[in-house]
């Protein structure tokens, strides 16, 4: 089952995808209006740095010196708070004062249990299912710090369209395509995680608990994409779904709601 | 006025917490502190400040930041009074953090810190427990070190804003199996609250139920499968815990 949420008269509402491609709300009606999405987990969002080999390969000279001194040994793992989740669709605010934002698109795990402590043979059998992250940052160019401030901004985290049952997806080689304004900017692969959806699992799952509704971003790659104000932003993964997200200045937003 | 969220009976109540920390349940009926699971008392994001006092900065080697340096938590470290916390196996140090825990009360963004103290509710205590021997320099610290199950010891209740005269001069103090461990004053704070909330809304909007637990001082000790911690911030709460082994911690969930 393919699942959502919209918002409906300012209520949160499931959604399921039917096999003829409608969507139907969770009172069994058929949706008659363009559904305004929201993100479609109500968890904690956790996010795994420096995942991705095309990243880590550009950093492994850097990872010798100070700060950092050595590779890292663990998951680098940060959370992305309740106020960067938006759904399909929804502005990313493009932060006022600041010069660049990128995006980051990424495979979404989302939790279906209570997850702790779990082998990596039996990783896997505590997803719900699979969905498009974008994990929108200000560039990356220190990880020393937890990177509140550059991944912590209202509406950095489009998550969607939907979440797709994980018995459908095979998440082991997904590739992820991110278009700005329809060009093709990034290719990436699940291939190429340094540490695979199930690893991570059982890692995470070592010393804290997941639960149900939670997502882990799988990782991003070395990032390429700049988004402006005015660009439309797609991450694409076959299988799964087309996550499209407007950029538009903050204080416009903000304008908007006051009116 | 303390308010608290309790489980009795399988039910999770909010509740209002009496002087001799009793608690009173909305249908009027009053429970002994000792028969009520506490839990963490108020629900939102849970940030963090690390190094914001300038003696447990010198204590770790450090310069105090020129910018608050905040990490954040997920729900799932959190745990409430009178609770266990797990120390790792073959680790060779964990300390506890005692901290006073600002509690957002409405929606703030690019609030200036003139105005930031409208934006705060009340305040809480916890115990921001690190396993040091985890410490990477990525995203330091991470979550392995500061976000593991049960090491956010966080109440027992959260207070009013009114009822804490000034949150700028209270004493924090850390107690192990009844000796003071840590004593400090959130006079030392590097970043007060209305600089940390300044900071946050900054470039981010908080919700009411966010928390800042606003760093601790320094004190910092080991702590072991046994021991009795006690955290304690002037006027807003005293929190107890208890470290328990990783094999004692998984015999309790399998009871």
């Amino acid at each position: 089952m393919t699942r959502g949420r919209i918002l409906v008269d300012s209520l949160a509402r499931a959604v399921t995808l039917q096999a003829d491609g409608k969507l139907q709300l969770d009172n069994g009606n058929p949706l008659l209006d363009e559904p305004r999405w929201l993100a479609p987990v109500s968890g904690t969002v956790y996010g795994v740095a420096l995942n991705h080999r095309s990243l880590v390969e550009a950093l492994s000279a850097a990872f010798e010196d100070a700060p950092y001194k050595t590779a890292p040994k663990t998951p680098v793992l940060f959370i992305k708070t309740g106020n960067t989740q938006i759904g399909h669709g929804t502005a990313i605010p493009f932060p006022a004062g600041v010069e660049r934002i990128q995006a980051g698109g990424a495979l979404g795990v989302v939790i279906g249990k209570r997850t702790r402590k779990v082998a990596l043979a039996e990783a896997l059998d505590y997803v719900e299912g699979y969905t498009v992250v974008n994990e929108v940052s200000l560039p990356e160019d220190s990880f020393y710090r937890p990177a509140v401030k550059a991944k912590c901004r209202d509406g950095f985290c489009p998550i969607g369209p939907w979440v797709v049952d994980a018995k459908q997806i095979a998440p082991a080689a997904l590739e992820i395509r991110t278009y700005v304004n329809d060009e093709l900017c990034e290719t990436s692969s699940t291939a190429d995680l340094v540490r695979g959806v199930a690893q991570l699992i059982a890692e995470l799952s070592q010393f804290m608990t997941l639960e149900a509704g939670d997502l882990i971003i799988a990782g991003t790659p070395l990032r390429s994409a700049d988004l402006k104000p005015g660009d439309v932003v797609a991450v694409e993964i076959d299988g799964i779904g087309r996550l499209e997200n407007p950029v538009v200045l903050e204080t416009v937003i903000a304008e908007e709601l006051a009116q | 006025m303390k308010h608290a969220r309790i489980r009795y009976q399988g039910d999770i109540h909010n509740v209002t917490v009496n002087d001799d920390h009793s608690v009173t349940l909305p249908t009027g009926e009053v429970l002994a502190e000792q028969q009520v699971e506490w839990l963490p008392p108020v629900h939102g994001t849970v940030f963090a400040l690390a190094i914001n006092y300038a003696d447990h900065a010198a204590e770790l080697s450090f310069k105090a930041p020129t910018e608050p340096l905040a990490f954040l938590k997920s729900p799932s470290t959190l745990t409430g009074h009178n609770a266990v916390s797990v120390r790792p196996d073959n680790v060779d140090y964990m300390h506890y953090e005692c901290e006073l825990v600002v509690i957002i009360g409405k929606t703030a963004k690019n609030v200036k810190r003139e105005q930031a103290m409208d934006y705060v509710a009340g305040y809480t205590v916890c115990n921001d427990y690190a396993v040091r021997d985890f410490l990477e320099n990525y995203y330091r610290p991470n979550l392995r070190v500061k976000n593991r199950d049960t090491l956010t010891p966080i109440g027992p209740y959260w207070v009013d804003k009114e009822d804490v005269a000034d949150p700028h001069n209270l004493t924090l103090r850390t107690w192990v199996n009844g000796e003071l461990r840590q004593e400090g004053n959130t006079r030392d704070l590097v970043f007060d609250i209305p600089a940390l909330i300044e900071y946050l809304s900054g470039f981010m909007t908080l919700s009411p139920g966010d928390m800042i637990a606003t760093g601790t001082p320094e004190g910092l000790s080991d702590v072991k499968p046994g021991d009795e911690v006690v955290v304690e911030v002037e006027g807003v709460g005293r929190l107890v815990n208890r470290i328990v082994s990783e094999a004692e911690y998984e015999a309790s969930l399998t009871q």
